[in-house]
């Protein structure tokens, strides 16, 4: 049985009003809501349920499917139960923390979820629009240069430090971010040259770019780490274990470049040479499994980025220092036996980026979850799933 | 990323640009204000206040309040252009072009043919243009079609904050004289735009909406009423694919003629007048190349043939609007349906 304190979600209010709420429901009823996916998410739209009421779901069961100007995404349960009530129907907006239905465990009565529901809608009250509160990525100043970052979660705990790709920024996290900052501080960045990041890079490479995540580590005050990192960011996270074993606990390494030689060279010859959303889409498409996931705005996003100042030039720095045609030109296979922390490496199996091969054949005591139906960007395509394994990783 | 107005993020891009470049100059009538008098310096700062703050920071010699005289300072500004500065000049309204029109199109227009290539001009006109501001006719025109007809000029319509500070940027970095359409219902708008500079390549429309059953191409703030009509109709079940070229010249004929092919419908949204308006000219682009395409005849929604009216009743039923627009897109799906009726 989940207390009732969980019910009620981060952004729904202060700890007071939980409190209030939480006398007032029956453990044994659950509340769905509407997610918050990143820090700028107001609303969504319920697109579909993939449930009926009456029907028993798991915790993590894919129960629906929800649309943000974004981003659209499968929702999978937080809660286990019975499907007791559809409380907005598909094609709905609704603000983030709004009730979407009920699940309830055991023996509950029509009349009690009735109640359940009346009393939340009564007591619901959604975040203003365009409102300035809650964290938002702050600039940081690392050796000389603008880092921006983004630190959630309570200051105890063992922090954690989430590493994205090529190209890509700290927004990529949307999903896990909150989720794994439940229990401890975890913090995320924008490599140089990407994001709200200053564009230089360097000599673009693996080893540059890990050296400013070290000394970024020191700035933020971050010790000691658990860090996750995503394609480019899995190969910087195993660089920083190598040459400073001392500032990490563990590794997540989901889909990390290094491991093998071969990378869809199109798509990173595509994602800076783009210049036009319809061109630039079938590119981005590339990175999931589900075609349907990218929407508009993200690939706006993409290009709005690609126009900022030295970000066309920091990409193929990037991509000059790292890659050349169908090939990588790093290889950390060799070394990740000498890794002296736990590793977990997960690979969609639909990548069509970095080959789900390429966690074949890894050294004893690595750890390997695949992914089938997934593509390149695994946490976010399968973010419960996981984040469930980067728990479990330390 | 932070939320900015048109106003402000106009002011953002012309900051940046003068911090980054040296050679970069505004010129214009009250851009700063208060000029050879006593009084408060930089009291204006334009007539929407758009270039506020800039003389202070950047001082008389970069940032140059102007006598009343068009054919003067627009003139002086394509000679400072041809001679190694960036001016930005700001015509007040769009209206007074007739008084300097041949500095720009006899003259920045065309130093760069004239000259064999050996001369640049980099130019920017930033003008105001639009009706709905209870301005009267000589003060609301939408003469960005005259501008487009001349080669040798640029012709940018930013249609929101975003678009503004980047086209703004781009004109200011382009070799060419470039005319900087704003329209002045738009300078409180907001909307997000990313605190670090950036330029948006002129030529390449944005696709606003996708839809499958009708193209809208819309020009400047038309490009808003165009997308509200597009939402409003997909809850009837009518999806749009909304295109704001950005720039008139260069046009990006590419994604017009792309989309038209997709849709196989056209609406063009234009607050100029009709004949020989942006409107009429995209009609004419699909109509010659992919007429095969088309399933119903193209529908135009534009401002009518005559001046803008001062009286405000008549001026809000002048300007093309959002319940034009899905009139005009509900006739062009009923095309073939009617003749099937009939």
């Amino acid at each position: 049985m989940t207390s009732p304190k969980r019910i009620t979600p981060f952004w729904a209010g202060d700890e007071q009003e939980d409190e209030t709420r939480g006398q007032r429901i029956m453990p044994a009823i659950q509340a769905i809501t509407m997610p918050k996916w990143g820090l700028a998410m107001e609303e969504g739209m319920l697109a579909r349920w993939a449930v009926e009421e009456g029907a028993p779901i798991a915790a993590g069961d894919e129960i629906m499917d929800i649309e943000t100007s974004k981003i659209a995404n499968v929702f999978e349960s937080p809660v286990a139960g019975i499907l007791r009530r559809k409380v907005v129907a598909d094609g709905e907006t609704v603000p983030v923390g709004a009730l979407l239905g009920v699940v309830s465990e055991g023996e509950v009565a029509d009349a009690e979820v009735d109640a359940f529901v009346a009393d939340f809608l009564a007591s619901f009250k959604p975040v203003e629009k365009g409102g300035d509160d809650g964290p938002s990525a702050e600039p940081i100043t690392v050796a000389g240069r603008t880092i921006r970052h983004l630190r959630l979660g309570p200051e105890e705990g063992t922090p954690m430090l989430l590493i994205h790709g090529f190209g890509a920024d700290l927004a990529t996290w949307m999903f896990n971010q909150q989720a794994l900052a439940e229990d401890r501080p975890v913090y995320a960045l924008d490599l140089p040259g990407h994001g709200g990041s200053a564009k230089q890079v360097e000599d673009g490479s693996v080893a540059g770019l890990a050296a400013t995540v070290r000394a970024y580590m020191d700035v933020a005050g971050i010790e000691k780490a658990h860090l996750v990192g995503h394609s480019l960011g899995g190969a910087i996270a195993v660089a920083i274990a190598l040459d400073a074993p001392e500032k990490v606990t563990a590794l997540t390494l989901v889909a990390p470049a290094g491991f093998g030689e071969s990378i869809a060279g199109d798509f990173i010859a595509g994602f800076i040479s783009e210049t036009r959303s319809r061109k630039l889409r079938p590119v981005l498409e590339m990175l999931v499994a589900n075609p349907d996931m990218v929407s508009a705005d993200m690939v706006e996003d993409v290009l709005k980025f690609k126009r900022l100042d030295g970000a066309p030039d920091a990409l193929r720095a990037v991509a000059a220092a790292n890659f050349e045609g169908d090939r990588q030109k790093l290889s950390l296979r060799d070394r990740l036996g000498d890794v002296g922390v736990p590793v977990h490496v997960v690979w969609g199996e639909d990548d069509r980026i970095l080959s789900a091969a390429h966690a074949e054949g890894l050294p004893d005591g690595i750890a390997v979850t695949r992914l089938p139906g997934v593509g390149h960007i695994a946490h976010m395509e399968k973010a419960s799933e996981i984040n469930g394994v980067i728990k479990s990783v330390g | 990323m932070s939320k900015k107005s048109y106003r402000q993020a106009l002011n953002e891009a012309m900051r940046q640009e003068m911090e980054r470049d040296p050679r970069v100059i505004i010129m214009g009538e009250d851009i700063a204000g208060g000029t050879g008098t006593d009084g408060d310096q930089d009291a204006w700062g334009g007539p929407m206040g758009v270039t506020k703050g800039l003389r202070p920071q950047f001082g008389p010699d970069r940032v140059l309040d102007t006598h009343l005289a068009e054919i003067s300072f627009v003139g002086a500004a394509a000679g400072a252009a041809a001679t190694g500065l960036r001016p930005i000049v700001e015509l007040m309204f769009v209206d007074f072009m007739g008084v300097c029109f041949d500095q720009i199109f006899n003259q920045a227009a065309k130093f760069r043919y004239m000259f064999g290539g050996k001369a640049v001009t980099p130019l920017v006109v930033r003008t105001m243009y639009g009706a709905g501001f209870r301005a009267a006719s000589q003060h609301s025109q939408c003469l960005y079609p005259m501008f487009t007809h001349i080669p040798g000029l640029k012709v940018a319509l930013p249609s929101n904050p975003y678009e503004a500070k980047g086209l703004l940027i781009q004109a200011i970095r382009d070799d060419d004289p470039v005319i900087f359409f704003e329209h002045k219902a738009l300078y409180d708008m907001e909307g997000e735009v990313p605190d670090e500079p950036y330029a948006i390549p002129f030529g390449e429309a944005n696709v606003t909406r996708e839809g499958d059953d009708v193209t809208i191409v819309a020009f400047g703030r038309m490009v808003n009423f165009a997308n509200e009509a597009a939402d409003n109709l997909a809850k009837q079940g009518i999806t749009c694919t909304v295109v704001d070229p950005r720039t008139t010249s260069p046009l990006d004929t590419e994604t017009i003629l792309e989309t038209v092919a997709e849709t196989g419908r056209l609406v063009v949204v234009d607050e100029a007048h009709p004949r020989c308006s942006m409107a009429s000219d995209v009609a004419g682009l699909v109509a010659e190349n992919a007429f095969d395409a088309l399933k119903a005849p193209i529908r135009l929604v534009t401002a009518p043939h005559a001046p803008v009216p001062f009286s405000s009743v008549l001026e809000d039923l002048y300007i093309p609007g959002v319940d034009k627009i899905e009139a005009a897109v509900h006739t062009v799906m009923q095309h073939g349906r009617k003749e099937a009726a009939e």
